[in-house]
């Protein structure tokens, strides 16, 4: 049967239809839709994890436990999940593992570009990558297949352009009638890894690897298609599709075993052509592996490095690099196209972010084009975090000082207090971020004798990612209800005396809240609570701007609220199609011209 | 031979673009093309720009449409299509939504929206065919505000091969039952005006 699948609804398929029995993952573009499939299937246990850690982990186990297992996360996940990825590869498994790994070429929605194809050699953990869905579908099969054959967790490597593309799939397999049966086999020098029991094992997985050399230079869907002999393309993932759009003619040799390598069948093609490159984005991953071999190859040296490839780069690449003829030049030039106004991200008509940053950029006497420059005396450090939120770096709102990674805004306020910086700092995340890796920064602040304050923005769901939950919510991946973690509850439990629940829609509240954490010399916490409003499904009647009482100041504008517009007259008017009636601007207004529609 | 088809569909989060999309790779595939479509929205839920590239064939390698190869470019927003208007081959044909989406760039004021008259101009470069419908109105005639996306998509339909009912089909068995009469009304409605304005 024919099926038009998206890579990650292809990676849930295929598992499904592979018997997989547990999935776990943590939300992250653009892997989440995996997760999210693999939620709606019957006789799967899917769950968020807090983390990617964690995820793994749990996978780890239930594939100790004897059934199939799978996560799924995005490339900086699995840094996040990198102690029990490196520990499943020295352990092995029982019932298949399977790790999927969605990176991201041009950071569409990551704070960083990173190839883990290297991570597969670092870890000694078999790789494949699909060219499209319904290879993704297929691959699945033989991940859960290879690591049960071989003892060892596969890690199934994508990028946004697989995971978010949609290709026609050939479904030919169902769920199997019978899974493996859960059960447990003691076994301490297998699943004890004291350092007596971890000796043998490094040399089982020295073992399984030259193992796998042997196995992948059979591996059917590595393929040679033949085609002129001047020129052969090496390529893997979706470069292989650009390669073929781009070199029509040329002989290609597409790899779906990317770790080991098929190092024969590479020799073979090289020897069945004048010249070889690949086509591969990011780094030069397998044109290193090529010229290890002794074979003289190009790629990085006209492909870029940087970013996601497309066929245009692609084409223009190699023309210049003079594999290709030069186009047919168009026949007429165009005129440089005019400066568009630029259409980047921005926060919703009626986020609970939007008071709480507006705040802290008024008590901090940011400035909406601050340029680099030191703090003054009074000034405050917003140290910040992953999630929507992260856009209030823009202006107008232009109220954050850092992001890094999942939870880091804490230990840098912890940091930044320790180094003996004088301006107060303050760590502002999201809940679900808190949840990820924000919780063991909290108790670092309490054993260290920190005084920062936390400001946890409590949108009630995972946002930025398309609206998961996590322990705060207590609704499970399968939408069920489940057992709510409470925040106040965690945060006082972990030491800290000075917590404080705020409306998030309250900005009197807010700025006195902040104004007194920032100047105490105990460590708090400011939960701003108030929903994400993409989930408010009773929306109340937009407010208006009373045209005869608004003074043109636009401080509302600093709001950077897209449903506030400026009118002709230098004043400000609201778009009724897009106002939720949050509030917000009406209580920053001074001349109150901003009220309910009557 | 089936001819192939590149379209290229643009426009502002929440405006239904990626369910176009969809929604023709769909028909595509129902009708015996090899079918490939990718979009890119990195956070665009929060306002930014969507892009879907759709492409039908005999056999589709890359799912990204390369400059200047784009036969139909659905601009769901005036200024999105402007901006994506060097993705036209020369000659291609441009459907433009009445749809204006201030973005907060421009409602600051540091940079002035563009008039109807500049995005004309500019797809001008690229294309004599350009197309802007008015599908806001259509989709208020079937009572149906959010049905702009299918508004467009029977525009383009009449550029096409299939018949009407190749599209409707898989509409009436994919969308939410209470969005079906309505969809395939405005889909209808604009495949005749686009007819009547190709005369």
């Amino acid at each position: 049967m024919k099926q038009l699948l998206s890579g990650n609804e292809a990676i849930a398929l295929g598992a499904y239809h592979a018997g997989v029995a547990v999935a776990t993952a943590y939300p992250g573009t653009p892997s989440t839709e995996i997760l999210e499939n693999m939620a709606r299937m019957d006789g799967v246990h899917a769950q968020w994890s807090v983390n990617e850690k964690v995820a793994l982990e749990v996978a780890l186990g239930a594939a100790m436990g004897g059934v199939r297992a799978m996560a799924s996360m995005k490339h900086v996940g699995l840094n996040v999940a990198a102690d029990p990825f490196f520990a499943a590869s020295t352990t092995g498994i029982n019932g298949g593992l399977v790790v999927v790994s969605c990176d991201d070429p041009g950071e569409h929605s990551s704070q960083g570009e990173q190839d883990n194809r290297h991570v597969a050699r670092f870890a000694k953990v078999p790789m494949l990558e699909p060219t499209d869905s319904n290879e993704a579908y297929q691959l699945m099969d033989w991940a859960f297949k290879i690591s049960e054959e071989y003892d060892t967790p596969v890690l199934l490597r994508g990028t946004t352009r697989i995971s978010h593309c949609k290709t026609v799939v050939e479904v030919d397999k169902e769920r199997p009638p019978e899974l493996r049966q859960p059960g447990f086999l003691r076994s301490p020098t297998k699943w004890v890894m004291v350092p007596s029991n971890a000796r043998p094992r490094r040399t089982a997985m020295e073992d399984r690897i030259a193992k796998l050399c042997d196995y992948v230079e059979s591996f059917p869907m590595n393929e040679i298609i033949p085609g002129n002999k001047k020129l052969g393309v090496i390529s893997s993932g979706v470069a292989y599709q650009y390669a073929r759009e781009v070199f029509k003619d040329a002989s290609h040799l597409k790899l779906v075993t990317l770790y080991p390598l098929p190092v024969n069948l590479i020799r073979r093609f090289a020897e069945q052509v004048e010249q070889v490159i690949v086509i591969e984005e990011l780094d030069p991953y397998l044109e290193d592996a090529v010229r290890q071999l002794g074979i003289p190859v190009r790629g990085k040296d006209f492909i870029p490095i940087i970013g996601e490839l497309n066929p245009e780069i692609v084409e223009q690449a190699a023309v210049k690099a003079g594999l290709l003829p030069a186009p047919a030049k168009p026949a007429a030039e165009t005129k440089p196209p005019p400066a568009l106004p630029a259409r980047r991200p921005q926060l919703c008509a009626g986020c609970p972010h939007v008071a709480t940053e507006y705040v802290l950029r008024q008590i901090g006497f940011k400035a909406p084009d601050a340029k680099e420059r030191p703090l003054k005396k009074d000034e405050i450090v917003v140290t910040s975090d992953i999630g929507c939120y992260t856009l209030g770096v823009y202006p107008p709102l232009a109220a954050l000082d850092t992001c890094a990674c999942m939870g880091a805004s804490i230990g840098q306020a912890l940091g930044m207090e320790k180094a003996g910086i004088t301006n107060k700092v303050v760590a502002v995340l999201g809940d679900s971020t808190f949840m990820h890796s924000g919780i063991t920064g909290l108790v670092d602040i309490v054993y260290n004798e920190g005084n920062s304050t936390v400001i946890i923005l409590d949108n009630g769901t995972t946002a930025m990612t398309g609206q998961q939950g996590h322990p705060g919510t207590g609704i499970a991946a399968t939408g069920k209800p489940a057992r709510q973690v409470k925040l106040e509850t965690l945060c006082k439990g972990i030491g800290v005396e000075d917590v404080n629940v705020v409306d998030a829609f309250d900005v009197k509240a807010l700025e006195s809240t902040i104004k007194r954490c920032v100047a105490s010399d105990e460590p708090s916490v400011i939960i701003a609570r108030g929903p994400c409003s993409l989930r408010v499904k009773d929306r109340k009647k937009s407010l208006f701007v009373d045209p005869d009482e608004c003074g043109g100041c636009l401080v509302c504008l600093d709001l950077g609220c897209p449903a506030i517009i400026k009118t002709e007259d230098d004043k400000v008017r609201i778009d009724g199609s897009v106002c939720v009636a949050c509030g917000v601007c009406a209580q920053v207004c001074p001349q109150e011209a901003i009220r309910e529609s009557e | 031979m089936m001819k192939d088809v590149n379209v290229l569909m643009v426009g502002v989060g929440g405006h239904g673009v990626i369910l176009a999309s969809d929604g023709m790779a769909e028909i595509g595939v129902n009708n015996g093309f090899d079918v490939k479509k990718t979009d890119s929205l990195g956070m665009a839920q929060r306002g930014g720009s969507v892009v879907s590239h759709v492409r039908w064939g005999e056999h589709v390698f890359s799912p990204m449409i390369k400059r200047g190869e784009v036969d139909y470019l659905l601009g769901f927003e005036e200024l999105e299509a402007a901006r994506w208007a060097p993705y036209l081959r020369p000659g291609g044909v441009a459907i433009v939504a009445d749809v204006v989406v201030i973005p907060i760039s421009a409602i600051g004021g540091a940079a002035s929206y563009p008039s109807w008259d500049e995005i004309k101009d500019l797809l001008g470069q690229y294309t004599d065919n350009i197309y802007l419908i008015p599908a806001t109105r259509i989709a208020q005639e079937v009572g149906n505000p959010r049905a702009v996306n299918m508004a467009m998509l029977g525009f383009l339909s009449a550029f096409l091969e299939l018949s009407a009912e190749a599209w409707t089909d898989t509409m009436r068995e994919r969308l939410p039952a209470k969005f079906v009469e309505s969809s395939v009304q405005a889909f209808l409605k604009a495949r005749d005006e686009a007819k009547a304005m190709m005369q």
